[in-house]
């Protein structure tokens, strides 16, 4: 803020006498836009949406792009800690009976690397781009219930130094990512490593079931005006159905984690076989979850791709529709396939045929969207940037993994290469190569937008070899020796197997790997400090987010945009039309209605609070309590209680008042 | 980039009842998952049922009692909700504090029942996986329970400041409404799981 929005505050005009309406309190008018100049408009809606300054007005902040920043730094960080476990393993994989690391710490080394990968980085990262672009998306000033969105972050952060923090202690999880009983259960997990993962995946789901609401009522309620079904931007369908998804899934998991924690804590026999419970249930209840998890994950990815594709094919993409539809297919199938991850588990033939029949099925609406997006490619006059290059990345990659699904939707394929490298190499295609490889290259195309400069072109381009190669290097002969019969999660292996040399080649790859994300990472500190400057829309894209500066002003748009396309900005180069009347003096937006996006309502947003981190700090003590004692819920009760009722009593702002 | 008016919205409201509100939405968002997570514990429940045969494993029957007061109790405080929904919509305070005061009651009532109905169950959650599935589905929609009753009596109380006049408020005592319903619409199925189910075969 300048020295002149802060004088500018004695110039602006008192607020006008109330006025009285039936049986409410006399609603207060403030003043608004209409027929405001642009420098008047700035300074109060600039005082208006402001994040106040000073330590405890930054833990307030309820400003979307704020917390996304957040979320997104934190969840790289993660990605960077995930990572370096990935490179200690493939150390002590080098080569034949190294003795780096012992068989305990890799237990602990693998469950972390998964963990943090899935639920520390995967879908907060994705979520946090979506908190971040989807009220830009979508024309509004803010996210949706802006303070539980903070609270997310604050559960988030919370689980995952929870995870970390254990690990340093040597007490983190070492039973997998998916924590299968009996070897998670009382009998066989002793100490509290079991208990780790389960608290920290309480934490995690409720910070992403958390955003995925508010995502969901952003995207229906808060479009701007004449955004109908039709009109929403590929990226905003894409975070929709994921956040469906998200809350479908998810609460299987937190049901699986509070089970298990149940069965380990207070002597409930829920996964006991021998008092009538079944271990094989515990797969069901997570894999519902954990099936749907990676489409989590990949569906916002093709959102990426389907923004990025339009804007350097420059023409909108082809088969919008199709593309629309096949997203909604994924995320209804995503439910059915979940027992194919159990097909060793000796399932009725009846019901692995099913699951391997809609395993094979998903493959199509999938399909759609890569056929879709080629023909924009094709019919377009493609412009190869960086953020273009990835998304190439991607279509070689993911189609890899995808081939290489077929392959073990079949139950005798699966049989053979259950738990060896070969499902290793496959999952990392899937995710790194359709999930990783488009968020690279949304990092490069929204750069821009966040920071306000460009990252360097040529390091990209490096970053996307090294990368591509590396990649490669490290998974691709996974597949080979997962054929021979190499089992994942083992510390490591004889040299009379003959498997040396093939993992020197694949620890070189995976260093290869991690060198680009350092060229990635000093791209992206050089980016922030010494890039060109990056103007409102360096791409010259389509979607709204671009017609606002960058980074965008805390409140995104002076005025809320009227949509009349489904590119607005390429519709309509001369001015954009906008919409007026709301209040400045308050945070006001537009609710719009659910198909058409009429404007309905002028709703007031909330504002800045320190409640949020306060429940957070109630619920994460209450989390990291219980796994000592039952009773953290009974003592943990009051303190969230009293936190909750802090946040929602009114404070007699506007905000809180109409 | 340049901007042109093409659209006067001063004359909206600023606030509205139902699905005119996002936090209708936001609750009914909580209800989905939520509902997700109570249709998998009674999946739970069921897949364990049909996997063993001596389904209850030999444990006494539950005395139904409680629980079919509690689910009485609940049936009668649906239609002051549903009478207090109607003043919040005409925004009369009056009317609204009284119903919230008399929600806050019905809501307290089947609590003080739902105390009883953990022994009556005649099992311990340890003993068995039918006792952990009993104990599991009665705890998951008492938590529902005792969280909506607090958040009612908050809101009462909140009613009787001068913060209560005001359209926002109306519309949280309309949400309030609907999460009720949600509460009372997901014990049924839970009851008849507890209860009758197991008595079937």
């Amino acid at each position: 803020m300048s020295s002149a929005d802060l004088t500018s505050e004695r110039d602006l005009p008192p607020e006008r006498e109330a006025t009285t309406r039936g049986d409410l309190v006399p609603e207060r008018d403030g003043p608004r836009d209409t027929g405001m100049d642009d420098a008047s408009l700035h300074r109060w809606l600039a005082r208006t949406w402001r994040t106040p300054p000073g330590i405890i007005g930054a833990l307030s902040s309820v400003d979307h792009k704020v917390i996304a920043r957040r979320y997104l730094i934190t969840a790289f960080l993660f990605l960077c800690l995930g990572g370096l476990n990935a490179v200690v393993m493939r150390i002590q994989l080098s080569g034949p009976q190294r003795g780096l690391i012992g068989p305990d710490l890799y237990n602990q080394l693998f469950t972390m690397h998964g963990v943090t990968m899935m639920f520390l980085f995967a879908v907060p990262i994705v979520q946090a781009t979506g908190i971040y672009l989807v009220p830009l998306m979508v024309g509004t000033r803010n996210i949706a219930f802006p303070r539980l969105n903070a609270f997310s972050y604050w559960v988030y952060v919370s689980g995952g130094l929870f995870a970390w923090v254990s690990f340093a202690l040597s007490m983190a999880p070492d039973v997998g990512w998916f924590a299968y009983v009996p070897l998670s259960g009382p009998e066989y997990g002793p100490g509290k490593r079991a208990d780790v993962w389960a608290q920290m995946i309480t934490y995690t789901e409720v910070s992403s079931l958390a955003v995925a609401v508010a995502t969901i009522v952003t995207v229906l309620k808060q479009r701007a005006p004449g955004m109908s079904l039709d009109k929403i931007p590929l990226y905003v369908w894409a975070l929709l159905v994921t956040s469906f998804v998200v809350v479908f899934a998810m609460p299987a998991v937190m049901i699986t984690s509070t089970f298990l924690i149940l069965d380990r804590l207070v002597g409930t026999h829920i996964f006991n076989p021998a008092e009538g419970g079944d271990a094989l249930l515990f797969q069901h209840l997570f894999w519902f979850f954990g099936h749907p998890e990676v489409y989590i994950i990949f569906l916002p990815a093709t959102g990426m791709v389907s923004a990025i594709i339009p804007a350097f094919a420059r023409r909108p993409a082809f088969g919008h529709l199709g593309l629309v539809l096949s997203l909604i297919a994924v995320g209804f199938l995503s439910f059915g396939l979940w027992v194919h991850h159990m097909f060793a588990t000796g399932l009725p033939k009846l019901g692995a045929s099913f699951f391997t029949a809609s395993s094979m099925l998903i493959a199509i609406p999938n399909g759609v969207q890569i056929f879709c997006w080629l023909a924009t490619l094709w019919d377009g006059r493609p412009v190869i940037r960086t953020p273009l290059l990835f998304v190439l990345g991607f279509f070689f990659t993911f189609v890899i993994g995808g081939l290489t699904g077929v392959m073990l939707a079949s139950v005798p394929l699966d049989l053979q290469v259950h738990d060896t490298y070969f499902v290793v190499a496959h999952f990392h295609y899937v995710l790194i190569g359709g999930s990783v490889f488009p968020l690279l290259g949304a990092a490069y195309f929204w750069f821009p937008k966040i920071t306000g400069r460009m990252m360097s072109e040529r390091l990209g381009r490096w970053h996307f070899w090294l990368a591509m190669i590396g990649f490669n290097a490290a998974f691709f002969p996974m597949h080979i020796v997962g054929l021979w019969g190499m089992p994942r999660r083992v510390y490591t292996y004889p040299a009379e197997l003959g498997w040396g040399n093939i993992n020197l080649f694949i620890s070189a790859g995976a260093v290869l790997f991690f060198l680009s994300f350092v060229l990635f990472a000093f791209n992206l500190v050089h980016g922030a400090l010494r890039g060109a400057p990056a103007g409102d829309n360096p791409w010259d894209a389509g979607t709204l987010e671009w017609a606002t500066s960058s980074p965008p002003p805390s409140y995104n748009f002076a005025r809320i945009p009227v949509v009349t396309n489904v590119e607005p900005l390429w519709a309509e180069r001369e001015a954009l039309a906008v919409a007026t009347g709301l209040r400045v003096d308050a945070r006001e937006l537009i609710i719009s209605t659910v198909a058409e996006a009429h404007p309905d309502i002028r709703e007031k947003s909330a504002t800045p609070s320190i409640w949020p981190l306060l429940a957070a700090i109630a619920v994460g003590g209450t989390f990291l309590y219980s796994i000592f004692t039952p009773w953290a819920i009974v003592w943990g009760a009051a303190p969230i209680a009293i936190t909750l009722i802090g946040w929602f009593w009114p404070k007699g702002d506007p905000e809180d008042e109409e | 980039m340049n901007q042109r008016p093409a659209l006067d919205i001063s004359d909206l409201p600023t606030f509205g009842h139902g699905p005119r509100s996002p936090t209708w939405w936001g609750t009914l968002g909580f209800m989905a998952l939520e509902g997700t997570g109570f249709a998998l514990a009674a999946g739970a429940y069921l897949y364990l049922a049909t996997l063993w045969p001596n389904w209850r494993l030999s444990a006494p029957e539950p005395n139904h009692w409680p629980g079919t007061i509690v689910t009485l109790l609940l049936i009668v405080s649906l239609v002051p909700n549903h009478i207090l929904n109607g003043y919040a919509k005409q925004c009369a305070i009056g009317p609204v504090r009284i119903g919230m005061v008399v929600m806050s009651l019905l809501g307290i009532a089947p609590l003080i029942v739902r105390w009883f109905e953990f022994p009556a169950l005649n099992i311990y959650w340890d003993t068995n996986a039918y006792g952990s599935m009993l104990w599991v589905l009665l705890g998951l929609h008492s938590t529902h329970l005792i969280t909506d009753v607090g958040d009612t009596i908050v809101l009462t109380v909140l009613m009787f400041t001068r913060h209560g006049y005001s359209g926002r408020r109306f519309g949280d005592v309309g949400d309030n409404v609907f999460y009720w319903d949600f509460v009372v619409l997901t014990w049924i199925p839970i009851y008849l799981l507890i209860y009758w189910v197991p008595r079937l075969g």
